[in-house]
């Protein structure tokens, strides 16, 4: 089988996921018509049939008992019930499991999956299996319903060869009805194969043909009387009338030989009309001539990447095409030249700026155009690969109920903003993270019901994920309706690990965000959910490396919120431009709170050289970035700089010092991860308008740098030399 | 050039009788649901048509009923491919006017040489 249409059909197992998930939802909440039964059906009847094809035969298996069950919804013989429809989730969720398993070719855990076979066959009136029945996965036994038809064309093709098979002769007598005529069949086709057998006498009695002014077109007048010698079987001559039986008479007799004279399979009633007979069974009418068609409707449906790569075979008609598929590669491609484009741009309005032409000459103008399209075009582009959210979210719903079944506690997810789109990139590195802070939700976030009770709360939980767009960032927040955070014993465990020092005076959201931190991890006894070695520090990690931030908010006794904060794009940023020391070098917009142009008053030295920022009543530290990268050449006194105010993960608000700003513009991201690694303070290098190599400040980075050694920026020198020459 | 309609809502289905067909030598259309199948009819002008039951939109009933008492009537072969095989099935999509059914999954030899007997197509 090729990859390509076994990797279509698990590329298709997943929008029929989604779609059996969403159908299952909405059946759950109640507000469900036939369609939508019929829509979950469909979902799992195409998945065994494309599994079917493939031989996947646990597949197969399990969705065939699932679709009987569901056929049994579809025909309102079984009611839908919260425990029936319990079941159908957990059946979703292991049709998926083993979806997985087929795509990775892995075994799935027998246990489970039979548990879900034994718990749908209570709904079908036959007996659970004994175990490796259905669920046996060795494909000797497909289940009943669903035996695939085996032709055997063998004796059709091959002329006898070796064994000589011995020759037989039967007698057969053949009148079509009327009605085989109108189901598509050609009698001529019939003798055809017929002859194809072995030797054909064929004799036709044409002594019911009517008169031409009489004919019916759609009758068939004609019966026929043959002799065929073959070395054929009689079920090879029967297969060539099998799709006529009951549409015409038939008798086949075998002459002589060892086999008894056999009675007609299936005698379909009496010839129908007795009058003159003339050929009716003209060559299949071609469909109507000049029928031009009517006006096209809309779209109904997407159109599948089977069309897209041919052109003659198309189908409906260029109204059908709703969507194409493209290949990523192609895609990307485009996005890394329109980076090249917008690089162009800037170069060139550089090159015009300084020709220092008179203000509002016609190249401005036009350049300003320029500048619109190439943002529209690489708007377009950057929109090609976003997806919705709804289906990663919908994998969620998934992790939520193995995690209450898991704890033992009781949680529903709800889902707002699922069609808000994302870079397909982000949505595939998103999974992770989000499947360990919904598991962490519920494991330590949500109490256990009778708790939930004492207190006054619903026994079911809510966690809630919700995606939205706001000022050029994606926000995804997770909030739970749980006993909010612990901030004592997060202060302890932080303690008591060292990661912070005792007597430390965090304020509440620095506590919050303790749980962040790497080495950090609040279960006590590792609970075979959220405690895989993995804690929080790997979902902020994971959110870094995809540009974004994590940040908590907790309330005791009421919830806890998680955000995610995530650019909109990881090809380009907003940046801004600033000079360090003669270096100019580009800070993520998205990380800047404010700039400031301090006064004296506003700062304070405290301790040994360490500068802070009186701003708003609150100190925050100021950071040098010279000093961070290890620049050691001559600083501006603080007074003289700019201050940027930016957000970071480990100290909270901080401000950088740095030289100056020049501007703030789109910036292609450049990544430097090949040719150098990771530098701390750095995050990823960009071209600028004057064809200039400019590194993209990591601010978490450069804040870290400026709390440790004064020579942990060597790296970035080296970088920055590389650059100048 | 022989030319296949085949209706079917799975991309999986359609790519593997893409193939089959095209290995064969058929001239190879097909829709996505029933309704679009119907209405590409008198545009693809096929000499044999292969449908799905379980679609949206139109099932594979409606397909048939459509195609052979529709505004475009048509008597050119019209092939049921289906998981199931049972008589009710058969019964029910000859009422409709089937011509015959394949039962997925389907080997190629097998769907091929039905094709051909109905067709009279030469490979």
């Amino acid at each position: 089988m090729q990859p390509s249409i076994r990797d279509t059909f698990f590329e298709e197992c997943e929008e029929l996921l989604e779609a059996m998930v969403e159908g299952l939802g909405i059946i759950d909440e109640g507000s469900y018509d036939s369609e939508t039964v019929n829509a979950v059906f469909r979902a799992v009847h195409s998945i065994k049939g494309g599994a079917g094809a493939f031989g996947l035969t646990d597949l197969v298996s399990f969705a065939h008992t699932f679709e009987t069950v569901f056929d049994e919804v579809r025909s309102e013989r079984l009611a839908v019930t919260p425990e029936l429809v319990a079941v159908l989730f957990r059946a979703g969720d292991q049709l998926a499991t083993l979806v997985e398993a087929a795509r990775d070719e892995t075994e799935v855990e027998a246990g489970p999956r039979d548990s879900v076979v034994k718990e749908l066959k209570r709904y079908l009136d036959e007996p659970a299996e004994p175990e490796g029945g259905a669920a046996g996965g060795n494909g000797t036994e497909p289940p009943g319903g669903f035996q695939p038809m085996t032709l055997d064309f063998s004796a059709l093709a091959l002329p006898a060869a070796e064994p000589v098979a011995p020759m037989r002769s039967f007698e057969i007598r053949f009148q079509p009805d009327r009605a085989m005529m109108a189901n598509g069949h050609e009698p001529m086709l019939l003798l055809r194969a017929l002859s194809e057998l072995g030797t054909l006498e064929v004799s036709a009695q044409s002594d019911e043909l009517p008169a031409f002014d009489e004919l019916d077109p759609d009758e068939c007048y004609l019966k026929w009387s043959m002799q065929l010698e073959t070395d054929s079987d009689r079920a090879a001559v029967e297969k060539i009338f099998e799709f006529v039986e009951g549409l015409c008479t038939l008798e086949i007799t075998e002459a002589e030989g060892a086999a008894p004279p056999a009675e007609a399979p299936a005698m379909a009633p009496p010839p129908v009309a007795a009058s003159p007979a003339a050929p009716a069974g003209a060559p299949a009418p071609a469909p109507a001539e000049s029928a031009p068609a009517a006006p096209p409707p809309p779209p109904r449906s997407r159109v599948g990447d089977d069309e897209a790569k041919g052109g003659k075979g198309s189908s409906g008609g260029a109204n059908a095409r709703a969507t194409l598929r493209v290949e990523l590669d192609r895609v990307d491609r485009l996005i890394n030249t329109v980076g090249e484009l917008i690089i162009n741009q800037a170069m060139l309005s550089q090159r015009i700026a300084e020709l220092e032409l008179p203000k509002g000459a016609d190249v401005e103008v036009e350049l300003e155009d320029y500048k619109l399209l190439a943002r529209e075009i690489q708007e377009g582009v950057m929109a090609i690969r976003a997806q919705p959210v709804k289906p990663l979210f919908q994998r969620m719903a998934r992790i939520v109920r193995e995690a209450c079944a898991a704890t033992g506690k009781s949680a529903r997810l709800v889902t707002v903003g699922e069609h808000t789109e994302v870079d397909k990139t982000v949505i595939e590195r998103l999974s992770d993270p989000l499947t360990h802070m919904i598991r962490n939700s519920i494991d330590h976030g949500l109490e256990k019901p009778d708790k939930r009770r004492e207190v006054g709360k619903e026994e079911e939980g809510e966690v809630r994920l919700s995606a939205s767009q706001r000022s050029g960032s994606i926000f995804i927040e997770i909030t739970d309706d749980g006993a909010g955070l612990n901030r004592p014993k997060i202060l302890e465990i932080a303690t008591s690990k060292g990661l912070v020092p005792p007597n430390a005076e965090l304020s509440d959201s620095e506590i919050d965000n303790l749980i962040f931190m790497p080495g950090f991890s609040t279960a006590t006894e590792v609970s075979n959910l959220s405690g895989r070695g993995v804690g929080m520090d790997v979902v902020r990690t994971a959110i870094q490396a995809l540009g974004g931030r994590v940040s908590i908010a907790s309330e005791t006794g009421k919830g806890t919120t998680l955000t995610i904060i995530l650019p909109l794009t990881l090809a380009v940023m907003d940046g801004m431009v600033i000079s360090v020391q003669g270096q100019t070098m580009v800070v993520p917009i998205a990380s800047v709170l404010e700039t400031i142009r301090p006064t004296d008053k506003d700062i304070h030295k405290v301790g040994s050289g360490e500068m802070v920022l009186s701003i708003r009543g609150s100190y925050v530290p100021i950071i040098d970035v010279a000093s961070s990268l290890g620049m050691h050449g001559q600083s501006n006194p603080i007074t003289k700089s700019v201050l940027i105010l930016v957000e970071t993960e480990q100290r909270g608000q901080c401000a950088m010092a740095l030289d100056a700003i020049h501007d703030q513009r789109q910036v292609v991201i450049k990544s430097l991860d090949r040719s150098f690694g990771d530098i701390p303070g750095i995050s990823a290098a960009t071209i600028l308008g004057d064809g200039k190599i400019a590194l993209i400040l990591d601010p978490d980075g450069v804040v870290q740098i400026g709390g440790s050694r004064a020579d942990a920026g060597a790296p970035i020198l080296q970088a920055m030399e590389f650059f100048d020459e | 050039m022989t030319k296949v309609l085949a209706i079917d809502d799975s991309r999986t289905i359609r790519n593997l009788l893409r193939m089959s067909l095209e290995n064969a030598g058929f001239e190879y259309h097909c829709a996505e649901d029933g309704r679009l199948g119907v209405d590409a009819f008198p545009d693809v002008r096929p000499d044999v048509v292969i449908t799905d039951i379980n679609m949206p939109n139109l099932d594979g009933y409606g397909v048939i009923e459509e195609l052979r008492r529709g505004p475009n009537a048509t008597k050119v072969p019209i092939i049921v491919l289906t998981t199931e095989s049972s008589d009710e099935l058969k019964a029910r999509a000859r009422a409709a006017g089937a011509t015959g059914w394949i039962v997925k999954p389907f080997d190629d030899a097998s769907l091929i040489s039905v094709l051909k007997r109905l067709t009279g197509h030469a490979a």
